[in-house]
């Protein structure tokens, strides 16, 4: 039984694969680490905007809209303010549309707000300016600060999902796009196309390969942020499985898509960049995509990455369920499967 | 006795974009015949290979590999062939052993024929060694291997000593002599090498702009020599060189 399944095909292929894969520890780095530490970098200069627009949740009913502070030297900050409820203000939080949340009790203002996220800091210290200033509200003086330590609305709640979303997209479109494109270029494809090998299980190995690393990879992310940070899944298990899966599918079909036919790693590199660089900046990552304009967000969240992210996340931390889901997995799994078969039909072998 | 032709080639014509690569080739190579594809660079020695070997179509004509075209056989035909490349990079990280497993797997080949194939081409010292580590000529004599795992009826070799040194070079002519002398195989090796053809084919085919200019054993294409317009200059050992410089008008490396 063993000598007949290590003479299989398919067996064998995963196996060198994994083999390849575990020999190679620049892989790991350059396909997987490399790209968030330079995703980090660019959420670190992608902070100054020439206007600051701030929403803030207000529990209960509030008089005023919107104030804005005019500052020449660092652009003006508008802070726009909601009415909301408790439930609709963590919901917001917990999808990084607010990242402050004020309260009036007893005719003083309650701020609450993670003060480990450098954003709802910088807000906070803001607002509290322009409150305690008389000219904008002369009563408002008496405050104090409510950190707010429930999961799911602490800036690492926000970030671990994105992280895990990244990190297959990254490992797809390196591990699945890169591997198709060198080994056209070393002629290993046109080697292996002139045995009796099954093409499709060249791809499955590989696609198989990426799928269990990236739940190596997210399961010790999941691991650590349970150690360090109690993060826990609020929603279904099962569901964000489902997701992860569709996720990964969605991924490597593209993957497989943008090197069916080119020969020429240049070409891969940037093929790869195109697509992953715009998705890693603006899918909401590191920070809320509703930080970008208005017009933009539709755009954003039809993303894959965005689509993923979303959904780990209002799973993770919102609690959700496959009711909340389905949309996004039937999405992503429909886009992994166009891609793959549109990917197969114009593959190159040679 | 009329023996079955192993490979027919009739009338097959190919071309890319605005590239006439081959034009009007017949050829027959029969059961355990060795055949040297001579040609400069451009000839449309490749390109032939590549039709005789499926993964490219002929626009016209009709290539048989034992009474099959490609079209409908292809899983069929695909346990038949052999092939090595100028140039293939196998998995650097992967073992030789592993390549050859790898490569076994697709054929369903077991352990027995690899280890059989690691002794014909002398890699068993480095039976764990990777890929990557290899020189030059032991990772030919790898591909070489990798060929002959399916104990093929046809060896197509594109090439597989250029870029080797002399050493290296003719520990693969050993090999292949081996193999000559042990297996019903039928090898088209196309190469820059007139030496390699001489010591290991018993058939030229000299092509150039994608036609055959001539065909035929080497006593006979030398024979022929005497009757052709350019004549070598220097009184000496009349050789392939001297035969292809005259069809063609340029040196095989050109």
């Amino acid at each position: 039984m063993i000598e007949r399944i290590s003479h299989n095909q398919l067996f064998q292929l995963i196996l060198a694969n994994i083999r390849e894969l575990i020999r190679e520890p620049g892989v790991l780095f350059w396909g997987i680490i490399f790209p968030i530490l330079m995703s980090l970098g660019l959420g670190v200069a992608f902070t100054r905007k020439k206007d600051v627009v701030t929403n803030i949740g207000v529990i209960g009913q509030t008089h005023f809209r919107k104030i804005t502070v005019p500052d020449d030297k660092l652009g003006n900050n508008t802070f726009i303010f909601q009415s909301l409820t408790w439930k609709e203000a963590m919901i917001k939080l917990k999808r990084g549309n607010l990242n402050l949340i004020l309260e009036e009790k007893n005719g003083a203002v309650q701020y609450h707000f993670d003060p480990m996220n450098p954003d709802a800091q910088l807000t906070y210290l803001k607002l509290a300016r322009v409150l305690n200033t008389p000219t904008s509200l002369g009563k408002a003086t008496n405050s104090e600060i409510l950190p707010l330590k429930v999961n799911g609305t602490r800036y690492i709640d926000f970030l671990i999902p994105g992280l895990i979303a990244m990190g297959v997209m990254m490992s797809c479109m390196w591990g699945v796009s890169y591997a198709i494109i060198e080994r056209r270029s070393k002629k290993l494809l046109r080697r292996m196309v002139a045995t009796p090998m099954k093409r499709s299980n060249f791809l499955i190995a590989l696609i198989t390969v990426r799928v269990m690393m990236n739940f190596v990879e997210a399961g010790l992310l999941f691991l650590f942020a349970w150690l360090a940070f109690n993060i826990t899944v609020q929603g279904n298990v099962a569901a964000l499985f489902a997701l992860f899966i569709a996720g990964n599918f969605a991924f490597a079909g593209i993957a497989i898509f943008i090197s069916s036919h080119t020969a020429k790693t240049e070409v891969g590199n940037g093929l790869i960049n195109a697509l992953s660089m715009p998705m890693m900046v603006l899918s909401g990552v590191f920070f809320s995509y509703h930080n970008f304009p208005e017009w933009s967000i539709p755009v954003i969240q039809k993303f894959p990455l965005t689509m993923m992210a979303d959904g780990i996340r209002s799973i993770m931390t919102e609690g959700a369920g496959f009711a909340e889901t389905v949309l996004p997995i039937a999405i992503l799994a429909s886009t992994g499967l166009i891609f793959f078969v549109a990917g197969m039909k114009i593959f190159r072998w040679h | 006795m009329n023996v079955e032709p192993i490979i027919e080639i009739r009338n097959v014509h190919k071309s890319f974009k605005t590239v006439q690569a081959v034009r009007g080739i017949d050829l027959c190579i029969s059961p355990g015949q060795f055949v040297a594809v001579l040609g400069p660079n451009g000839a449309g020695k490749t390109t032939l290979v590549e039709m005789i070997e499926g993964i490219q179509q002929p626009d016209f004509g009709d290539i048989f590999i034992m009474g099959k075209t490609w079209k409908g056989n292809e899983k069929y035909l695909r346990h038949l062939i052999g092939l090595s490349l100028q140039e293939t990079h196998f998995i650097d990280k992967l073992s030789v052993w592993e390549t050859l497993r790898l490569f076994a797997s697709f054929f369903e080949i077991g352990k027995d024929r690899c280890e059989e194939t690691l002794n014909l081409i002398g890699l068993e010292e480095k039976r764990k060694a990777w890929v990557v580590n290899l020189s030059g000529g032991q990772r030919q004599r790898l591909a070489l291997g990798i060929a002959l795992l399916n104990k093929p009826r046809v060896l197509l070799l594109d090439e597989p000593t250029t870029g080797l040194d002399p050493n290296a070079r003719r520990e693969i002519w050993a090999i292949l002599l081996k193999l000559k002398n042990q297996l019903n195989t039928s090898l088209v090796l196309t190469t820059h090498y007139m030496e390699e053809a001489e010591q290991l084919c018993d058939y030229i085919v000299i092509i150039d702009h994608g036609k055959i200019l001539k065909q035929g054993s080497i006593a006979e294409l030398l024979g022929e020599i005497q009757d052709l317009p350019v004549k070598p200059l220097e009184i000496r050992k009349i050789t392939l060189d001297d035969l292809f410089i005259s069809l063609t008008g340029r040196h095989l490396n050109d």
